[in-house]
């Protein structure tokens, strides 16, 4: 049994952020989960699939975001508890159906979790969700530790119900990926019965049609929605989530949200400000409680935002202070806009801590700069840095080795169009720089049809996209769709290997089993591009010599758009993990080194972790614990001094 | 709640090494233990795509009092655990003071620059004399060695787990590490992981 629905009297955990998401949502009684995978909110999906059974839930791994918002929402109008999870990426994605589900409103208490990834620790950007609570005009709730983020899910879902519309819940890498102790609050009964009910009047929130339609009647459906957010605003006021630590009167302010409360509250503590400083942690980030901030700002003179990525506290507070000007006088701000705080990148307690530092100007040593500066000179000189690179053995390193030669074999000056995935190292030495755009999921495909239009304008170079089996589902059909039909003549390289591999293999509507292990039909990409109308190739990419023959062959053909599909179990996958195929060796007799005029291609270029060049007798070798055994190096060596061995 | 004092309060601990060596299930062990005592507990990780044979760092925050910000503050790590002596290095200029204890496993994983042939990985023993002038208390151990010859290099974060229970530091006995792995792996793999841990305690 999952410790995730343990329901012993006092029962504590720790858990990560994420984990206590989900038992917030198992305490609330949640029927229904639905998302799309994306570092930081994973877990999420994962955690609900182990408890499925026991807490009679629905979970699905959508095939996008805005489609996990749709079932999601399905479950709401039926009058179920529903959530749908995604990172901030996933929120752009569903963004379209989300405006006009917070026109409609829902039913059963529907929560939006989105896990924001500030610094872009595992993402392409760090980009905010936070700003579109705003644009959605719905309210934005934000825990700020492990136990809240439990507790305020139950709330949530309270919210949603009373004012009859999605509620989005912000969570941020430091919270979803980090771990701290939860106390539990008791499990309720599982019973929950499903009926959409549709007979009522239109608008009637209870018994009519579930319909976003306000065309030139602006006020028929926006009016409600901006009381809904006037409600959300009162019960904001005394949302038991919005804390003050501090004296009563505060020489300065901070106001801050999520982890930065964390470390704002460390930066005190350390600089010992204590009784100087006032923290106001806000939880309702949108719409802001008005009063509550008043009466804070009007105690201190002076207001530090510590917040990550977009100055979004920083901008709405700002507001309220004018607009209370009469009453609480002017204020010093200070946060991002002054400078005091970085305007990009997650943020730290050092960062608080040299805010403070400057505004109180007392100073702060966090490593002692002489053992500091001894160390990183020891550090410049021993720990080379470590780049990322492909896994040894992962079929990408091998496709792109393949689409690299066919390029230059080609010699028209062809490029590849990146996508989202493992394979985003197509854009660096680990995929030998192949990729020369990369964008959102989906778009590699999109703009390479574009850019396959470009003839009448003299563009002469081969165009060519990647994507892989997951992205292919989410949002590369339509950009495929779009292709075939206006007969643009670019090559997509399906790179196949068996699942959303980057995130932990969650399944995608190619796979033949669900998240809960069940078999489900397996689409065929294949057959899938074929009825569209492409013209279809298969290839393993071990087999260097093949795909490249058959890219070359694509290349060459100009009616319309071609895909490759490039399939290979990723090396990670559950059912590749451990598995070797081959004995590697290097035959050190054969092996001339930098005599041999190949310029070292299979350490220096190929570039496997497996294959290290060794510096003392001037030959690669294998190394035995890192390599898995796929035997694809021994087709680089010119000199054939790289040995394979089928193991039986 | 056991009766145990920390050093300091907060007391941090930094378990860093490379994607892939378990540094994530090693701090969650650890975390999982020292919360069971009633302590605190604030682990603070990153790991997706950049630790695709990247760095990795996990930041453990054990207090009595108050729950800690996920991420230590600069020259604060009181214990550095690393499963790879680069690694070590790295976390040590950032987070490390002159009474920090750092514990590190020699056996170097290469970077790509390094396989490639494009860097050059230093001794490790140079680099051990290097940090012992500038840190004389830190121990490099032989960790993975320990581990290829209990029969799999994957046990180095448990030989590095029991290494750290026998600084004394952190409240990590072997009945508590017993009764960690047994709730979290299968019970055919809690021989081999008790081995490895009584290695590690032996080694320093």
């Amino acid at each position: 049994m999952s410790y995730l629905i343990d329901e012993g009297k006092n029962a504590s955990h720790l858990l990560m952020g994420n984990e206590a998401i989900v038992r917030g949502a198992l305490e609330a009684g949640i029927n229904v989960a639905a998302g799309y995978p994306g570092t930081p909110s994973s877990e999420i999906i994962e955690c609900f699939s182990q408890v499925a059974k026991e807490r009679n839930l629905y979970v699905e791994w959508s095939t996008n975001e805005k489609v996990a918002v749709e079932v999601a929402a399905a479950a709401s109008f039926a009058g179920l508890r529903s959530l749908c999870v995604m990172k901030q990426n996933g929120v752009n994605v569903a963004s379209d159906f989300l405006l006009h589900l917070a026109s409609s409103g829902t039913r059963g208490g529907m929560l939006l979790v989105t896990c924001d990834d500030p610094g872009a620790l595992s993402s392409v950007n760090e980009g905010e969700s936070r700003l579109f609570a705003q644009l959605l005009e719905i309210p934005l709730l934000e825990p700020g530790d492990f136990q809240e983020a439990k507790d305020i899910i139950p709330w949530a879902f309270a919210l949603s119900e009373e004012i009859r519309n999605i509620v989005m819940v912000r969570s941020v890498t430091r919270l979803s990926h980090a771990s701290g102790n939860v106390r539990f609050g008791p499990l309720p009964a599982t019973a929950a019965k499903a009926e959409f009910h549709y007979s009522g009047p239109l608008l009637d929130p209870d018994t009519g049609p579930m319909i976003a339609m306000i065309v030139a009647a602006p006020e028929a459906q926006h009016v409600p929605q901006q009381n809904k957010m006037k409600r959300a605003a009162e019960i904001f006021e005394t949302c038991p989530f919005n804390t003050y630590t501090g004296p009563a009167a505060p020489e300065l302010l901070i106001v801050t949200s999520s982890a930065c409360s964390l470390y704002s509250r460390e930066a005190v503590s350390i600089l010992g400000l204590a009784e100087r400083v006032g923290i106001l942690k806000l939880a309702t980030t949108w719409p802001l409680p008005q009063q509550l901030l008043k009466r804070h700002l009007a105690a201190a003179p002076e207001i530090l935002f510590v917040e990550e990525v977009a100055p979004t506290l920083e901008d709405h507070v700002k507001v309220v202070a004018a607009e209370a000007g009469a009453e609480i006088g002017v204020k010093t701000f200070f946060g991002k806009k002054s400078g005091h705080l970085p305007s990009v990148g997650e943020l730290n307690p050092d960062l608080v801590l040299a805010a403070l530092s400057r505004i109180f100007n007392v100073p702060y040593e966090g490593t002692p700069a002489a053992f500091s500066g001894a160390v990183k000179a020891l550090a410049a000189k021993y720990a080379p840095p470590r780049g990322m690179t492909f896994c040894p053995g992962c079929p990408h390193r091998a496709s792109y080795w393949s689409i690299n030669n066919a390029v230059k074999l080609d010699g028209r000056g062809g490029f590849v169009c990146g996508d989202i995935g493992c394979y985003v190292m197509g854009t660096m030495a680990a995929g030998f720089n192949t990729c020369k755009t990369l964008h959102a999921m989906g778009s590699g495909s999109g703009i390479a049809s574009g850019f396959g239009k470009l003839k009448q304008f003299g563009m002469d170079q081969p165009v060519m996209a990647v994507c892989g089996d997951s992205t292919f589902f989410h949002a590369a059909m339509p950009a495929l769709a779009n292709a075939i039909h206006q007969r643009s003549p670019f090559t997509l390289m399906l790179m196949d290997n068996r699942g959303t591999a980057m995130t932990g293999f969650q399944p995608h509507p190619g796979s033949p089993t669900n998240v809960l292990g069940d078999p489900v039909p397996a689409l065929d990409m294949e057959k899938i591009c074929r009825a569209m109308g492409a013209k279809v190739e298969v290839s393993d990419p071990f087999d260097l010599e093949k795909t490249r023959q058959k890219l070359n062959h694509l290349m060459e053909y100009a009616d319309g758009a071609k895909v490759l599909i490039l399939r290979r179990a990723c090396a990670l996958s559950p059912e590749r993990r451990g598995k070797k195929d081959y004995e590697v060796t290097v035959d050190e007799s054969r092996c001339r080194g930098e005599d041999c005029g190949c310029n070292r291609i299979c350490t220096r270029i190929f570039g496997c972790p497996g294959l290290i060049w060794d510096g003392e007798k001037k030959v690669s070798r294998i190394d035995e614990i890192i390599c898995v055994g796929c035997g694809v190096c021994a087709d680089i060596c010119p000199a054939g001094a790289i040995v394979r061995k089928e193991v039986a | 709640m056991s009766d145990v004092k920390l050093v300091k309060d907060p007391y941090n601990v930094i378990i860093t090494g490379v994607g892939g060596q378990g540094n994530v299930l090693a701090s969650r062990l650890l975390g999982g233990i020292l919360a069971k005592k009633g302590f605190l507990v604030t682990i603070g990780e990153t790991f997706g795509a950049s630790q695709r044979g990247g760095s990795v760092m996990s930041h453990l925050r054990i207090s009595r009092e108050v729950l800690a910000s996920p991420q230590i503050p600069k020259g604060r790590a009181d214990v550095i655990v690393s499963l790879e002596p680069a690694e070590a290095l790295r976390v040590l200029a950032l987070y490390g003071n002159p009474a920090t204890i750092l514990l590190t496993n020699n056996h170097p994983i290469y970077p790509v620059g390094v396989i490639k042939g494009d860097m050059v990985y230093p001794p490790v023993a140079e680099m051990e004399a290097a940090v012992k002038e500038v840190l004389p208390t830190a121990r490099f151990i032989a960790a993975t060695a320990r581990a290829l010859a209990l029969g799999n290099s994957i046990l180095v974060n448990i030989v590095m787990l029991g290494a750290l229970g026998r600084l004394n530091v952190v409240p990590l006995s072997r009945e508590d590490f017993r009764e960690a792995i047994a709730a979290r792996l299968a019970t055919g793999q809690l021989a081999i992981n008790l081995q490895a841990f009584d290695a590690g305690y032996g080694m320093v």
